[in-house]
């Protein structure tokens, strides 16, 4: 996921970075400015779009009846795709998904599951035959960094906009009624990604200092202010005073971003 | 994870297969265990059974990919149908691709890349057999197996994981801790470097548990350091011993 930038910009970033300053003139640990839209997809279930700096993302939720996983017969299904499509970035290429894709989709899924952010019992219509199957599709429009907290905030966005179909059961028939419920939402991750350049850390990387950076770690923040998911990314390390430095952070922007969007 | 009632560990804090929170499974390691790579290493943990190899530096096909100012390290996880309860597909999950990522990220600080530009290295890391953590025991075994290829590195890599259960935290997670528990958290470390290269978490921790599971992962990964040492070292002493 890389484009070129000269040696000269990337020196300038990691300099300013190793004098507490950023490029764009955010400090550390400021993010840009986040705008979300939801509900603009008809035909989605639920549909958002965010918009971090310049980076785009739009997520949009289907829902459909599946059979539930043997382990958990009384759960409904969460299944999360990314799509990182060519038109978002001159570094994308159409195909199947490749390993990036493949970890920001798994990423989103683990804040969204992890957190127990969908009350998927509720999505259960016969135990152990017929539940909800709950879509999340990930679709970046335009990459300019930190793909994995704009793309987890649209699919929380997403599923806080999501209608359930309703239904009745007719002789073990499942059949679908007019009008819809809201999906049940009862958590609302925030997941927080720093990069490490010049051996600090700084909160939401844009393009170019995701080119400069050793390495990154994202992490997801409940309600209540619980870690529960990270990933470590890139071929660099961390210390441990970071990490848990890290945690700290991303607690304190968490509670402010869900502040911010009144969730 | 669901929470069922069953007790995974005791009011005495012993665990399900015996072992104290702060305990670590038996682990058996062995190198230069395959003829035809360059490296290769084994691991039992547990019941976890997993082979490590290593092909390289070697020229990269397709040739598109090398780069100019450094090797390019490759890395694949998988697991054998029947490592499993249920058979797994032989074909790579999502899951598997994603392991596959993180390992070669956890390996990767610990190589001189930039001795060896243009080329590449091959890292194959085979599940034979899966009980909990397999992340952590591969990288130990892919270390093990760039080492006994001759690699020049930074430092071993070590990993061990720490998780929750019934409140209490403890060290290496077997597959029914990690299912039934309410955290799991996998970390690799370069000891010499304190320089964590892996590090992932799901479940729920508060900010304090972190910091504990952490805290516990890292001892876990100096002992399971102070084995891996071992067992190069123990390669060729044996080789000496033949001469003899």
């Amino acid at each position: 996921m890389s484009a070129m930038i000269t040696r000269v910009k990337q020196k300038q970033i990691a300099q300013l970075i190793s004098r507490g300053k950023r490029l764009d003139g955010r400090g550390l640990t400021d993010y840009r400015e986040i705008k979300v839209e939801q509900g603009i997809i008809e035909k989605a279930e639920g549909s958002a779009r965010v918009l971090l700096g310049k980076t785009e993302v739009m997520v949009g939720t289907k829902i459909e009846t599946g059979e539930p996983f043997s382990d958990t017969p009384n759960e409904g299904v969460l299944t999360v795709n990314a799509e990182l499509v060519p038109l978002a970035s001159p570094t994308f290429e159409a195909g199947p998904p490749d390993e990036n894709s493949i970890e920001l989709a798994r990423i989103v899924d683990r804040g969204i599951r992890e957190s127990k952010a969908i009350d998927l019992e509720k999505l259960c219509i016969e135990p152990g035959k017929k539940v909800f199957v709950v879509f999340v599709d990930v679709y970046v429009l335009n990459h300019d960094g930190n793909l994995i907290d704009a793309s987890a905030l649209a699919a929380l966005a997403a599923l806080l906009n999501t209608k359930m179909p309703n239904y009745e059961i007719e002789e073990g028939e499942v059949k679908i009624k007019s009008g819809y419920t809201p999906l049940p939402i009862r958590r609302h991750p925030i997941t927080v990604t720093f990069a490490k350049i010049s051996d600090k850390l700084i909160v939401d990387p844009w393009l170019e200092e995701e080119q400069v950076m050793d390495a990154r770690i994202s992490m997801a923040i409940d309600d209540d202010g619980n870690i529960c998911a990270i990933q470590k990314g890139g071929s660099g390390y961390f210390e441990p005073k970071q990490v848990l430095e890290a945690a700290n952070i991303a607690k304190e922007k968490a509670e402010e971003i869900r502040k911010k969007l009144k969730w | 994870m669901s929470e069922k009632s069953e007790k995974l560990i005791d009011k005495k804090g012993v665990r399900l297969d015996g072992r104290k929170p702060d305990e670590l499974r038996p682990i058996k390691l062995e190198v230069g265990v395959l003829s035809n790579a360059d490296g290769s290493a084994y691991i039992e943990q547990g019941k976890n059974k997993i082979l490590a190899a290593v092909y390289g530096p070697k020229e990269l096909h397709p040739k598109h990919m090398a780069l100019p100012d450094r090797m390019v390290l490759r890395c694949r996880y998988h697991m054998a149908p029947f490592s499993v309860q249920e058979r797994k597909s032989p074909a790579p999950s999502r899951r598997e691709i994603e392991l596959s990522k993180v390992i070669r990220e956890a390996l990767e600080p610990s190589i001189f890349l930039e001795y060896y530009p243009k080329t590449g290295i091959d890292i194959f890391v085979e599940v034979l057999q899966a009980d909990g953590s397999t992340r952590c025991a591969s990288i130990v075994a892919a270390s093990l197996a760039l080492a006994d290829a001759g690699i020049p590195m930074r430092d071993l890599v070590v990993a061990c994981s720490a998780g929750k259960i019934d409140d209490t935290i403890i060290l290496d997670l077997m597959d029914t801790e990690d299912k039934m528990g309410s955290a799991d958290v996998p970390l690799a470390l370069m000891p010499n470097l304190n320089a964590i290269t892996l590090l992932q978490m799901d479940g729920t921790l508060t900010l304090e548990e972190f910091e504990k599971a952490v805290n516990l992962a890292l001892e876990g990964c100096k002992k399971i350091y102070a084995l891996q040492k071992e067992a190069l070292k123990s390669k060729y002493v044996s080789v000496k011993e033949v001469e003899e």
